[in-house]
């Protein structure tokens, strides 16, 4: 890795199966990624990392994993023809896969399954998350309860606000979610909290990160968690329509949904890939969270080398979205190589086409789609009228909308 | 020669230990830094770490934290901190000031033409709290060709392979950090900050300097005791914070601190 070559796109064009290779020992992919962490955290990754490694082909923890996924989670999850809203575009056929249908309502519990059974083999009484729109740590709530850990998420003062109610299901499940006050009080805040929290408490505590961004290995574990999305998607796809799809449609904050949906495509070439970020008021406006199509600079935060909103003097910059699981002025590093070589277009939604996706699903098909999910939806919408009536788009349908039921309904006006 | 290691070698001659405070350029306001810096030179400092703030300090505990949010409120970048250190070169040509922070804002300036900037205003090594010797490859060789010292952190938790890499890149000091946790957490151990220097010791020749926990001249004599160098920054950026209205008696209240370690640690 090096500096001169931050800003251009690598010489080499890599091969697609290379792309599924990574990252590399030092957890690099490309010019990013990395392990940007004070000494004090060094030696917990290392264990992290050699852990991981040992139980990744290991048949036993794999299996352990598969039965969690299938008996706790309820996987798979369907892929399921929205055909009536398909009709309405006029376009390509329009597939859901359905991750809100997980227990606890959101493609999360992938991730937080897989790293409870890491915390359960190293033995550490205590985990802690951060959390943006709840979800990630209602998940790791959850599983905490089941394990009986100690379970403390941190989670900035203004999603707390914004996301009533998953904090009340939070304190429900036995976890203690802790306001963070600091700086713009959302989600990068609440991960320098939790990071300050497991330096001090690196002994007897195991965090928990909800995306694929983070020090190396985070963004490889949480990737591979969350692959089971792309892998029965390539199955149901193959199944179900009798083809691989023409396009996989993702909402990408830290991008963990997405790429657990693209991952097991990316070496198939006729598959195009959109990562959907939150355009906010508009990318135009500057008042957005969409660090990849608005063409960041490249930085560091939160351990990983990615794209990265930042002002001249290399201050982190508020982010804007009107939904709090996006609103994160970094991406995971994986995604950032993905759009250096090409292999995904990262678009936006903005808040007002992402309300309007929103409301149409919910009509239409009778599901309520997360905010997040509503991103994808948004550009599914745009997508599908470009598109043949015999071509396929699946659009990760990352969580539920029930969440969000009190933000919309203070954008109609309503109080209950 | 550098002057980081001019002063090591001075203290060893007389014997005595470096006092080494930090406190964050900008807070509470830019243009009381090099003020602040030549009162601490008075006050008994041998080596000045300046922090530069950042918006999203992930290893500082709040009193950082906050000191980060004023600096950065009143308009502080790691531009104005050069012009800083230059300012304070013009009246002040032996003490060594060391550059500590978070990697971004460095990256925004590019690796090689922030090191240019920095030597040519006079700084003498540079501390990223979030580069770890294994991602400083580039940014090493390029201190290293301005002969700027690039200063690394040593952790209780750091193993003995770790800390062997860390040993044979740093140069400078090496930053032992006391305790687990975030800066201005607690009060370390003294006898728990010996036995983890002893095998440091066996890896390397750099002076060992310790930070973290220091909070008045008696924690500083004792860590002065086993380590060859004291670092304070939480107790003395607290005296900025408590008196951030009234800046012009912060010197003053800096001094103090200072004074009381300096006096401990040479008694």
């Amino acid at each position: 890795m090096s500096v001169s070559a931050k800003g251009e796109t690598p010489n080499a064009k890599p091969g697609l199966s290379d792309l599924t290779r990574l990252p590399d020992a030092r957890g690099h992919f490309g010019p990013y990624g990395g392990r940007f962490v004070s000494e004090t955290l060094s030696f917990a990754l290392e264990d992290l990392e050699k852990t991981y490694h040992s139980l990744r082909d290991d048949p036993d923890f794999q299996a352990e994993f598969d039965v969690d996924l299938a008996h706790y989670v309820g996987r798979p999850s369907p892929l399921y023809h929205a055909k009536r809203w398909s009709e309405s575009l006029g376009g390509a056929q329009i597939w859901l896969k359905r991750e809100d249908l997980n227990h606890t309502g959101a493609h999360k519990v992938n991730n937080t399954i897989g790293q409870a059974l890491l915390a359960k083999r190293s033995g550490k009484p205590r985990v802690i998350a951060e959390t943006g729109a709840g979800q990630h740590g209602v998940a790791t709530a959850t599983v905490a309860a089941r394990l009986g850990l100690s379970c403390d998420i941190y989670m900035g003062a203004q999603d707390v606000e914004r996301q009533k109610l998953n904090v009340y299901r939070m304190h429900l499940l036995g976890a203690r979610v802790i306001p963070v006050e600091s700086g713009t009080r959302t989600l990068k805040d609440a991960m320098n909290e939790a990071l300050r929290d497991w330096v001090t408490n690196v002994d007897d505590t195991f965090y928990i990160i909800g995306t694929v961004a983070g020090p190396h290995p985070y963004p490889q574990l949480v990737r591979d968690f969350n692959a089971v999305t792309g892998r029965e998607a390539r199955r149901q796809s193959l199944e179900q329509i009798g083809r691989l799809p023409d396009a996989l449609v993702a909402c990408v904050g830290g991008g963990s949904n997405a790429i657990g949906l693209f991952y097991p495509f990316v070496e198939d070439e006729g598959v195009a890939m959109y990562g959907v970020e939150a355009g906010g008021d508009g990318v135009e406006t500057g008042r957005h969270a969409a660090p990849l199509a608005s063409n960041a600079p490249r930085g560091v935060l939160h351990g990983n080398r990615t794209y990265l909103m930042s002002d001249e003097a290399g201050q982190v910059s508020d982010t804007h979205s009107i939904s709090a699981g996006l609103d994160y002025p970094g991406v995971g590093p994986e995604h950032a190589l993905w759009k250096d070589v090409g292999r995904v277009e990262y678009v936006t939604a903005n808040d007002k086409e992402v309300l309007e996706a929103f409301r149409e699903l919910t009509r239409m098909e009778g599901i309520m789609p997360a905010l997040e999910s509503a991103h994808a939806l948004a550009h599914a919408k745009v997508l599908a009228p470009t598109m043949g009536r015999d071509q396929h788009i699946v659009v990760n349908l990352s969580g539920r909308g029930d969440k969000d039921i009190m933000t919309v309904a203070d954008i109609d006006g309503i109080t209950f | 020669m550098n002057r980081i290691d001019q002063r090591f070698d001075e203290l060893k001659r007389q014997g005595r230990k470096a006092l080494i405070p930090y406190i964050t350029a900008g807070d509470p306001g830019p243009e009381h830094t090099v003020g602040f810096m030549h009162a601490l030179v008075e006050a008994g400092a041998d080596v000045i770490e300046l922090g530069v703030p950042f918006s999203d300090p992930m290893a500082d505990g709040p009193v950082i934290q906050k000191a980060c949010e004023r600096a950065l409120a009143r308009g502080t970048r790691l531009v104005d901190l050069l012009d800083m250190v230059a300012e304070f070169r013009q009246s002040d040509t032996r003490t060594p000031v060391v550059l500590m922070g978070y990697l971004n804002p460095i990256e925004r300036i590019g690796y090689a033409a922030f090191a240019d900037r920095a030597a040519q205003a006079g700084v003498d090594g540079v501390l990223v709290v979030d580069m770890p010797p294994e991602e400083a490859d580039e940014f090493g060789p390029i201190l290293k060709q301005r002969d700027l010292a690039a200063i690394f952190l040593v952790a209780p938790t750091t193993s003995r392979g770790r800390a062997a890499t860390i040993c044979a890149h740093g140069e400078g000091y090496l930053y032992y950090v006391s305790l687990k946790g975030v800066t201005g957490a607690a009060t370390l151990n003294a006898q728990d900050v010996a036995e983890h220097l002893a095998p440091l010791r066996e890896l390397t020749r750099l002076p060992l300097c310790v930070g973290f926990g220091i909070r008045d001249g008696i924690t500083a004599a004792e860590v002065a005791k086993v380590a060859d160098g004291v670092i304070v920054g939480s107790a003395l950026v607290n005296r900025i914070a408590e008196h951030a209205d009234t800046p012009e008696v912060i010197a003053g209240e800096l001094a103090s601190v200072l004074s009381e370690m300096r006096t401990a640690m040479d008694a």
